[in-house]
């Protein structure tokens, strides 16, 4: 059963009732104002309940890729954000290298339905937003606490909403570490969400399995039977717009971003991200797929690229040094692997290099446990990442040198980089100069 | 149990259910206060809510009731929801790509690719100018076909 109608206005209200009735005497100025001000005929449980049930159906998919993500970046090497997370964390695994484009999709999923929500996420809030102006703000304890909870969820929708969007559009202005922000409140907004639902999913069954308003035309469109909850206009207006038609348009608005959002992830219409800075394209020619970071940005100069160059491997008390040269006699593999940024934009190519798993043979790491790969760059945040036995020893996990066919560009990461399939953007190293194997 | 439910207003479960919800938040808050950028967290989060009851809704309601007044009750068909479609269109995309189409990240963003940044100000204009085209196509579609029901 629902946990807390509001009881009626006359009705009794509950322990301490003196307080609860002393609060609904004391009206500030404005609330009957804005009471009366409420007139949309097509608020209710049902436009509550549809956009509720949407938001049910796919809020835990972007919750759950999100914290694929976390699992993604491989806490068990230490190298999850935030690090400390106390026993607050989803069940850890070891990220498989199959499906390639594991990764590609969790985190584009995660990127893009967050976006194309946006207009639900407001569409509900527009549906229930006159509970949040009523008075008195609560009859019991109960309710108080219940609104509290409500401040935790709206909160902490629109939180992770503003902070992954200026994230995706590098704009960090918010001042503080994204990961921590990100990963805690979407903790808060988790627990907040399932409160939320097991209280309400009963009152949105009820609604959902009433009359179907989705078939009423403009012209008989009205008010729904006042409802326990007081969503229900007291003095509604005429409808400007049915209550299909509100649908429709929170819809339209999801197509919307949708359109101008997937382009990010698909390389066939990368055109169309026409908003999004990521996943741009850089330039023309085989290596003009999208760059996240230059090789400007990272402080690496030609002359640490240039013929000067060795890749140092070492496992134990063994060394090994190449030069560019050398790793190109080497047996060459390619794969056609996607590389995927934790911003959510992804990208098919195809690279040529030398077998990880070819690289530990040589200083004698057969079945390597983990390795981990040095960048010239020093100051970046990613220039280095480890690698966990699995990514090291995939037959597609390569040192590559080449892709599409020809020499990578300084920009991806000339002479060589690591491409790992499912494997996060910013752990496919650039610049590599060294990889050590450990046990 | 009856006066359980009178005292407090609910089910038990209810209470246990909150209680579980403002333990997690508790626990992170505690987690968090030691941090130097805890003050901005809160703000951001309770910000983001303020602002959406406060700034954001007040305002579409605002522009809502004046076109509402100016071209509610007018013609058939009304050309209302014609202005109020892709104003919501043009409204969400820019609320959505508001980091770039302000600009805000292009510092960052150059010295990260190197790259110049684009000018996203004049594509959301084209777009929304777009939207607010096909609108009126339609409308004027729909008066040529003849009043409708
Ligand atoms: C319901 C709302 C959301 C929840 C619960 C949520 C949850 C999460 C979680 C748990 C992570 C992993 C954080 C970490 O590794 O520390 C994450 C990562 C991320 N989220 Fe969200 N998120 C939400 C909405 C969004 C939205 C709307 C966007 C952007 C449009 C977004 C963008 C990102 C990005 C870019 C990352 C990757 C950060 C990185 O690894 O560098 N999120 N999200």
């Amino acid at each position: 059963m629902p946990a807390s109608p509001p009881p009626p206005d006359d009705a009794p209200a509950a322990a301490p009732a003196a307080l609860w009735r002393a609060l609904a005497r004391h009206r500030p100025p404005g609330v009957d104002a804005a009471d009366r001000a409420w007139r949309s005929p097509v608020r209710g449980p049902w436009l509550t309940s549809m956009l509720g049930a949407v938001l049910l159906a796919t809020l835990p998919l972007v919750i759950v890729t999100g914290l694929l993500d976390w699992i993604a970046y491989a806490p068990r090497l230490d190298q999850a954000f935030p690090r400390d997370v106390g026993w607050l964390h989803p069940p850890v695994f070891a990220w498989p290298t199959r499906p390639a484009w594991l990764f590609r999709v969790t985190q584009g999923l995660h990127v893009t339905l967050g976006i194309v929500l946006v207009p639900v996420v407001l569409g509900k809030l527009w549906s229930v937003v006159p509970k949040l102006f009523d008075w008195p703000p609560a009859r019991s304890a109960a309710q108080l606490l219940e609104r509290l909870s409500l401040l935790l969820l709206v909160g902490g929708i629109l939180f992770q909403t503003a902070t992954g969007l200026l994230n995706i559009q590098y704009a960090y202005l918010f001042g503080f570490d994204f990961y921590t922000a990100h990963w805690f409140g979407a903790w808060i907004f988790t627990a907040a969400l399932v409160t939320h639902v097991a209280i309400k999913l009963p009152r949105m069954l009820t609604a959902l399995r009433g009359p179907n308003h989705g078939r009423t035309p403009l012209d008989r469109t009205g008010p729904e039977p006042a409802d326990p909850d007081g969503l229900v206009a007291r003095r509604p207006g005429p409808a400007t717009m049915s209550r299909r038609g509100v649908l429709a348009l929170v819809g339209g608005g999801s197509l919307l971003l949708a359109a101008l959002t997937v382009g990010q992830s698909v390389d066939a219409l990368r055109r169309t991200a026409l908003l999004l800075p990521r996943g741009r394209r850089a330039g023309a020619g085989p290596t003009g797929f999208p760059v996240n970071r230059s090789v400007a940005a990272a402080g690496v100069t030609p002359a640490q690229t240039g013929p000067d160059w060795r890749l140092t491997l070492r496992a134990g008390d063994r060394t090994a040094t190449l030069d560019r040269g050398r790793l190109l006699a080497l047996a060459q593999h390619t794969a056609t692997l996607p590389i995927a940024c934790v911003e959510g934009w992804s990208t098919s190519q195809t690279w040529t290099g030398v077998r990880l798993r070819d690289l530990a043979a040589m200083v004698g790491a057969t079945d390597p446990g983990s390795a981990r790969v040095r960048s010239l760059e020093r100051t970046g945040q990613f220039r280095q990442a480890r690698l966990q036995g699995n990514q090291v020893g995939d037959p597609d996990a390569l040192l590559a040198l080449r892709v599409n066919g020809v020499d990578l560009s300084p920009d991806h990461g000339y002479p060589a980089r690591i491409i790992v399939p499912a494997l996060p953007g910013v752990h496919c190293t650039k610049w590599v100069e060294e990889i050590v194997f450990d046990g | 149990m009856a006066e359980f439910r009178r005292a407090y207003g609910a089910a038990p479960w209810h209470l246990a259910l909150l209680a579980g919800c403002f333990a997690v938040t508790g626990w992170i808050a505690l987690r968090l206060a030691g941090e130097a950028s805890a003050g901005r967290m809160l703000l951001w989060f309770v910000g983001a809510a303020v602002a959406h009851d406060l700034v954001l809704f007040p305002a579409y309601a605002s522009v809502d009731r004046v076109l509402r007044a100016a071209l509610g009750r007018r013609g058939t068909p009304s050309s209302l929801n014609h202005v109020r479609v892709p104003a919501l269109g043009a409204g969400l995309l820019f609320l959505v790509y508001l980091p770039g189409i302000l600009g805000l990240g292009d510092g960052t963003y150059l010295a990260a690719t190197s790259l110049a940044p684009r000018a996203m100000l004049g594509r959301w204009l084209a777009v929304s100018g777009a939207l607010f085209a096909a609108s009126a196509l339609l409308y004027a579609v729909r008066r040529l076909a003849g009043p409708s029901r």
